[in-house]
């Protein structure tokens, strides 16, 4: 399992701010996409960082103008990026390592995703319970006879 | 949520699904289908072929005939009196999506990843290469692949990749003949594999021993042939320093036991068994050489080493190392890729029918479309075991009935069973349905036993239909045969 089969149910989409829109920009976008965090892009498209509901929230527990400043003064800035063909087992260790929660992915330099550590633990749960489920099926069932014979 | 008047999902008014596939995915969708309490639910499962199960009947290696037995849960779920099996009826030419627009409430498409990905390396086209699905069809009774040809007279075969399927091929390569006539192979298939000369098959990673895809039953299998000694060179079993540092960091106790295995392969002294199973890692190929006469003699490959990304996950990086293996016949199994369906959107990244979670989604919007849905390999991509697509089904029906609930689905303008079974006998009079399916599965089984084979395979769509007794006699419309 890699990073690949999580984002081919994911439609594709990323949603992303700029560094220079205000917080009340991001926002409204968190609400409008029902989401919990943005990407943050340069004009190239290339993550420079993640804008959290967490880091504002943070902001706005000693600061109460958070609202006009703007996503780069927020943003976490660590990124670790991925790429398509890599294993979910490493992924997600390093995510609970370095406590990432959303990890954009880069396929030849142009951005083609975002997984949350959500998406890497349900992926690794049905993964393993896919797994769980087969071997029952071979410990369990007779072979060679349909079920109408047993 | 059902109880408004005009939903559909009652007695009176059932909701009509359409599956469109009868591999493992389409009957767990159904099966999950027909658990939701409170909403009684049809389904009308379509498959190309007049036989259901996909890659359990055509995928699963004949000699696991453990796996295969997962279809007794299919056949629980096709039992239901609210299932139906249309087989031989094939979407686009038979019945169109239009068509199923016009019936169903919901449709889903479990259609799985039916072409094979290619290594996109010179020769790949030359007499001898192939890719391994091919094979697996063949030797398997698909109709469809029953015309290939694999030259089994050469003494060296390599097959590209260490996934499930990559040592299947392997695996049926290096079994003897008496093991593989106690399987359900396709008759053809055993015939031409007695006469096989080859007598090595190298397998090729071009990763290491802790990143091979193959899971551990497989991989302690091939160390169990009758007539086949395994081998793996020791300086290749061994883990590199990344790969070490990367299986103590994940505690992965499944890797580990692999790579205890590969290792413990490596200390292996042949016993001289008349065929070899070589594991070859950290190589990846760079061209397939052919002789004057377009056929494959050799594979040239580049030793690789592993570089750690940034999330930890190991990649092969070439170096220039080079090394050509005389070989006759080359398999590909670097993975399989879903194929659009006229007039579905689709995701050319990933080869997956374009969606979130299940839900089939618009090309421009990325907003679902109503009443599509899709499940399985054509949803998340070709991974996982046959047990994973339970999940995978669980979390599109999820989608589907909380559709349902909110009214948005399709409103199909016949949602009656007779109108589509008039449909289907008008286009296709020679369908399959469940109950013929049973009995060309009885007729199967029955021609096996005398030889104490689980099933001796119809390999042809004209035997499958003359022993059924549908094959050149045409059902009527409407005569209720």
């Amino acid at each position: 399992m890699n990073i690949a089969s999580i984002l081919a149910k994911k439609g594709g989409q990323v949603f992303t701010v700029g560094p220079a829109h205000t917080i009340r920009d991001a926002l409204s976008l968190l609400a409008e996409h029902n989401v919990g965090a943005l990407l943050v892009v340069d004009g190239a498209n290339h993550p420079v960082g993640m804008l959290s509901e967490r880091d504002v929230v943070r902001r706005l527990a000693r600061h109460d103008t958070v609202l006009d400043e703007t996503v780069e003064s927020l943003m976490t800035t660590t990124l670790i990026v991925g790429t398509p063909g890599d294993d979910l087992v490493s992924v997600g260790q390093t995510m609970v390592e370095k406590h990432i929660r959303h990890l954009p992915v880069m396929d030849g330099g142009s951005l083609v995703g975002l997984v949350s550590i959500g998406d890497v633990v349900k992926a690794q749960r049905d993964h393993y319970q896919g797994e769980v489920d087969t071997l029952q099926t071979v410990l369990l069932e007779t072979p060679g006879a349909p079920a109408s014979e047993r | 949520m059902v109880s408004e008047p005009d939903r559909p999902g009652t007695e009176l008014r059932p909701l009509r699904v359409a599956v469109v596939g009868s591999g493992p995915t389409g009957f767990y969708v159904a099966e999950h289908l027909f658990r939701q309490p409170g909403v009684v639910v049809e389904v009308d499962m379509f498959d190309r072929l007049p036989t259901p199960y996909g890659l359990v009947r055509g995928g699963v290696a004949p000699d696991h005939q453990k796996i295969k037995a997962v279809t007794a849960a299919f056949e629980k779920v096709a039992a239901n009196p609210r299932f139906r099996f249309y087989g031989g009826v094939e979407l686009d030419t038979t019945v169109t999506v239009d068509d199923l627009r016009r019936h169903y409430h919901q449709i889903v498409y479990c259609t799985g990843a039916q072409t094979d990905r290619r290594m996109g390396i010179p020769g790949e086209d030359l007499a001898g290469s192939h890719a391994a699905t091919e094979f697996v069809a063949w030797y398997n009774g698909h109709p469809d692949y029953q015309d290939r040809r694999f030259d089994l007279s050469v003494e060296r075969a390599a097959v590209i990749g260490v996934g499930n399927v990559a040592i299947d091929v392997a695996r049926i390569l290096c079994r003897s003949p008496e093991e593989l006539a106690t399987t359900d192979i396709a008759d053809n298939a055993l015939e031409e594999l007695r006469r096989s000369r080859v007598r090595e098959v190298y397998l090729i990673g071009r990763r290491g021993p802790a990143q091979a895809a193959f899971t551990n039953p497989e991989i302690k299998e091939v160390g169990e042939l009758a007539d086949a000694d395994v081998i793996v060179p020791p300086d290749e079993a061994e883990l590199d320093p990344v790969s070490r540092a990367a299986v103590e960091r994940t505690q992965d106790r499944a890797t580990s036991k692999k790579v205890e295995i590969i290792q413990s392969y490596a200390r292996r002294a042949p016993s001289g068994k008349s065929r070899r199973l070589i594991l070859r890692f950290l190589l990846s190929p760079v061209e397939v050489i052919g002789d004057e006469a377009g056929r494959v003699i050799a594979l040239k490959l580049v030793r690789t080493r592993l570089e750690a990304t940034p999330t930890g996950a190991l990649q092969a990086k070439p170096t220039d190392r080079f090394e050509t293996l005389p070989v006759g016949l080359v398999f590909r199994s670097v993975g399989y890729r879903g194929v659009p369906l006229p007039g579905v959107p689709f995701n050319d990244a990933w080869g997956v029918i374009l969606n979130e979670k299940g839900r089939v989604l618009e090309a421009a919007t990325k907003q679902p479309v109503c009443g599509e849905y899709v499940a399985g390999w054509i949803k998340r991509g070709p991974t996982g075991v046959i047990g994973t697509n339970k999940p995978d089904a669980a979390e599109t029906v999820a989608c589907m009935f909380e559709d349902l609930a909110e009214g948005r689905t399709l409103e199909p303008r016949e949602p009656d069973p007779v109108a589509v079974e008039c449909l289907v006998r008008q286009r296709q009079p020679r369908y399959v349905g469940y109950p013929d399916w049973l009995r060309l599965n009885e007729i199967e089984v029955s021609k096996g036993r005398p030889s104490g084979r689980p099933r001796v395979k119809f390999t042809s769509v004209e035997e499958m239909l003359a022993a059924i007794g549908i094959g050149s006699v045409t059902r009527g419309t409407g005569a209720g045969s």
